[in-house]
């Protein structure tokens, strides 16, 4: 999630016995004064690594929605799609969470697409060509395929919305990584504030590329004087 | 065994755009009001930009009552049902919908109030559609003007007066009722978008102006203007500028200090005295614990469909069919505001529709109600065109693609890059009618948490409604070519599922074997008993609901007050 928790290790909680180790005295008073810059130590405390778990969907699973999301907003001369905007992980996240009571549909509608995959094209869907992918969904789309419940176009429809949502939702969703939806479609931004100008066709506003929840407001703990 | 609690004078069940605005009233006349709320309180800290939470998820943030009971849906008796929407298109908060409604804020034209007698008039009494259950309001424009006015002024409409007193002014609506004095504040800002489609319709020779809004064009009693950021389409607005009863009536009627709001508390009977035959108060579950709250007078204000199943579901010895419905009429005179059968256009420029709001728009009047000339068509009524600005990101990818593109893929997405600004749909109101065989009753089958039955909608569109729908649709149609659009697509009638804009099933009328309640809005088979809300109304107008349900509101509160001692007279004395 983008949400960084409070009492998550990095950087910042470097001791200060740690600290006097690494960089000596003299820059101690420096890098506490600043932790969370902390210049001398940056160099000396590696980057957390990323981590991504799958929240809920299983390995194959998650192979099988990268392959899907990939082929539905592809990567090409128009620039990132979905595998760059990261749509897989907004929906494993959203399957975990708000949208669990689907999980079901994409347990049985994953498999499904596999098995229509392997019994058309000979070869899961993850490992089929990228035409060939094209072709189990537009089969889906046309709801030819057999094997899905209700049927193939509910749940061609169901992934292309998420597949969408996790293109071009706000970046607190987990979608949209380095706003590449928003900069496909020169969406220019949320603006708490907007001038006549700003609705002008021409020239259109400057893009700004802020979440929602960059605006402490909004934000958990933010606010204060706003509520009620 | 539910709690008996101490009584009150009036106990209001729902504080949203009706409900929220007959407290004020109510208050300051002195009365003690319990508002009875299911929704909790929600401060501008809720109401982020973010379309996920808003269009897509539908409040996670807030336990919505209205998403266990989202009514099912079947064209007529004999056919299928229709996929059932998993989120209710109202909300529950105090100020409900008016939290996150497009805050368009009409007063219905006269004709309106006299769809049978005018239609006798001008066309012949058989133009009236087969089937239909229309008739008259009990009055006209001219008896709801004043509370209009009022409820303009307490809760705040910006627009633009077309006709002050019977003097025509251009800027506005030529074709609205007169009115006594002028919006208490200007129109909110056109766009450059918005100011195209203008132009495009006064060179068809069409009247365009800016619409009425509950939003404020300015700062309006401490609260600021709008900022147009673009996400109050279901969204609430984080600086006050959307004037919901929540930060407008409802806190004036809490300065009185004669309103006690329990909110998260959700109503599961009105119960009524055996002996009288009147309403005694209501039960209603909070935190688990049933409550039962006494009263002199109880006015439901939920939504259309949460008013007819509460009184459906209240079923006693003197009411053994549902309170209030010895005639049979709960639930009847249904209709859902006919807004299918849209346009979308496609233009070869970027619009810049990113920010702003579905009010800040601009309307034609010219083919709606009886504004034109019906002779040679085949059908009573009209639509107003609306145009606006209000475009976000999801919404903008789910573009249509007039035929121009496949759904998916590289084709998809580069003419998704390329057109995401520039298309536009017209928001087309019509005319709807109520019919015989449209109407509410109980789901059989489907239940709500608490278990109680959802309310099951048997409605569908019929002749009248579709010609009229196409004849609107080729106006917008010319309208978008007008101003350039090089493509066109006429939207499906689609069907009559759960609606934002959903009337009837306790109608309004002087006709107790037709009607719920009486002209001033109390049930003719339970004095003590008032509706409020759009479930009163027997005709839609070609506009949004809002405003007329909140005059219809404080008229009905405003009766209460001056007729307290003939309302409550027959009260038992102790319960």
């Amino acid at each position: 999630m983008a949400e960084k928790s409070k009492d998550s290790p990095g950087p910042a909680d470097v001791s200060r016995r740690g600290l006097i180790k690494q960089v000596g005295l003299a820059g101690v008073g420096a890098a506490i004064s600043n932790s969370n810059v902390a210049p001398a130590a940056a160099a000396e405390v590696p980057p957390a690594p990323r981590r991504e778990a799958l929240e809920t969907l299983n390995a194959t699973e998650a192979d099988t929605l990268d392959a899907i999301v990939a082929r539905l907003i592809p990567t090409d001369e128009n620039g990132p799609g979905a595998t760059e905007a990261r749509a897989a992980f907004y929906i494993d996240h959203a399957l975990a969470g708000p949208l669990r009571a689907l999980r079901g549909t994409y347990a049985a509608g994953l498999a499904a697409m596999d098995e229509y995959a392997l019994a058309s094209k000979g070869a899961s869907f993850a490992k089929l060509s990228a035409a060939n992918q094209d072709a189990v969904l537009s089969d889906m789309e046309k709801n030819a395929a057999p094997g899905f419940s209700p049927n193939s176009v509910a749940f061609f429809n169901l992934l292309r919305s998420h597949t969408i949502e996790g293109t071009f939702s706000d970046p607190y969703y987990g979608g949209n990584a380095n706003f590449v939806g928003w900069h496909l479609i020169s969406y220019p931004g949320i603006r708490m504030g907007v001038t006549a100008n700003d609705q002008r066709m021409n020239p259109k506003p400057e893009p700004i590329l802020k979440s929602a929840y960059d605006d402490p407001m909004f934000t958990r703990n933010g606010g204060g004087d706003h509520g009620h | 065994m539910a709690t008996e609690l101490k009584k009150t004078d009036v106990v209001i069940v729902g504080l949203g755009a009706a409900g929220g605005v007959a407290a004020l009233p109510l208050a300051r006349a002195g009365m003690d009001v319990i508002g009875i709320e299911a929704g909790a309180w929600l401060s501008t800290r809720d109401f982020p930009p973010d379309e996920v939470r808003n269009n897509i998820r539908g409040w996670p943030q807030s336990v919505q009552k209205a998403n266990s009971e989202v009514p099912t849906h079947r064209p007529n008796a004999s056919a299928p049902y229709s996929p059932r929407p998993a989120i209710h298109p109202m909300m529950n908060a105090v100020g409900g919908t008016s939290l996150h409604y497009w805050a368009q804020s009409w007063r219905l034209n006269p004709w309106d109030f006299k769809v049978v007698s005018e239609t006798a008039r001008t066309s012949g009494a058989s133009r009236i559609p087969k089937g239909s259950t229309v008739e008259d309001w009990p009055f006209g424009l001219e008896e709801l003007e004043p509370y209009y006015d009022i409820v303009e002024h307490e809760v705040g409409v910006s627009g633009q007066a077309g006709n002050i007193g019977g003097r025509i002014d251009q800027r506005g609506n030529i074709f609205e009722g007169p009115r006594r004095r002028d919006y208490p504040m200007p129109p909110l800002r056109g766009t450059e978008f918005t100011e195209m489609m203008a132009g495009a319709a006064r060179r068809l020779g069409w009247h365009a102006f800016p619409g009425p809004a509950a939003i404020n064009s300015r700062s309006y009693e401490d609260r600021p203007g709008c900022f147009y950021h673009g996400y109050c389409a279901r969204g609430g607005c984080p600086i006050n500028a959307k004037n919901s009863t929540a930060v407008s009536t409802i806190p004036k009627a809490q300065a009185t200090g004669r309103l006690k709001i329990v909110a998260q508390a959700v109503v599961t009977s009105v119960d009524v005295d055996q002996r009288t035959g009147r309403v005694s108060g209501v039960t209603y579950v909070k935190g688990g614990q049933e409550y039962f709250q006494p009263a002199d007078v109880v006015l439901i204000a939920g939504y259309t469909y949460e008013n007819a199943r509460l009184l459906l579901l209240s079923k006693s010895r003197a009411f053994p069919n549902g309170l209030a419905n010895n005639a049979g009429q709960v639930g009847r005179h249904y209709f859902s505001h006919f807004q299918t059968m849209s346009v979308s256009a496609l233009f070869p420029f970027d619009l810049n529709n990113w920010y702003g709001l579905p009010a800040q728009g601009v309307g034609v009047d010219n083919w709606a109600d009886n504004n034109f000339d019906h002779a040679g068509l085949d059908f009573i009524g009209g639509g107003n065109l609306w145009i606006y600005s209000d475009r976000r990101p999801i919404g903008a990818a789910n573009m249509n693609v007039f035929g121009k593109a496949p759904g998916w893929g590289s084709a998809w997405k580069s003419f998704v890059k390329a057109n995401a600004d520039r298309w536009n749909t017209a928001y087309i109101q019509k005319t709807t009618l109520p019919y015989e065989d449209n109407y509410l009753d109980l789901d059989p089958t489907e239940k709500d948490a608490l278990g109680f039955p959802v309310i099951r909608i048997t409605a569908e569109y019929k002749d009248n409604e579709r010609k009229m729908g196409a004849f609107v649709q080729d106006k917008m149609v010319e309208w978008y070519r007008e101003a350039g659009a090089i493509g066109v697509e006429k939207l499906p009638v689609g069907t009559m599922g759960p609606s934002t804009h959903a009337y009837g099933g306790t109608r309004m009328g002087d006709n107790r074997e037709t009607n719920v309640v009486n002209r001033f809005g109390f049930a003719h088979e339970v004095p003590n008993l008032g509706i409020l809300g759009a479930s009163v109304m027997g005709t839609s107008g070609a506009r949004n609901p809002t405003l007329t349900a909140q005059a219809l509101a404080w008229r009905t509160a405003e009766h209460l007050v001056k007729n307290w001692k003939a309302i409550t007279a027959g009260n038992s004395s102790s319960r």
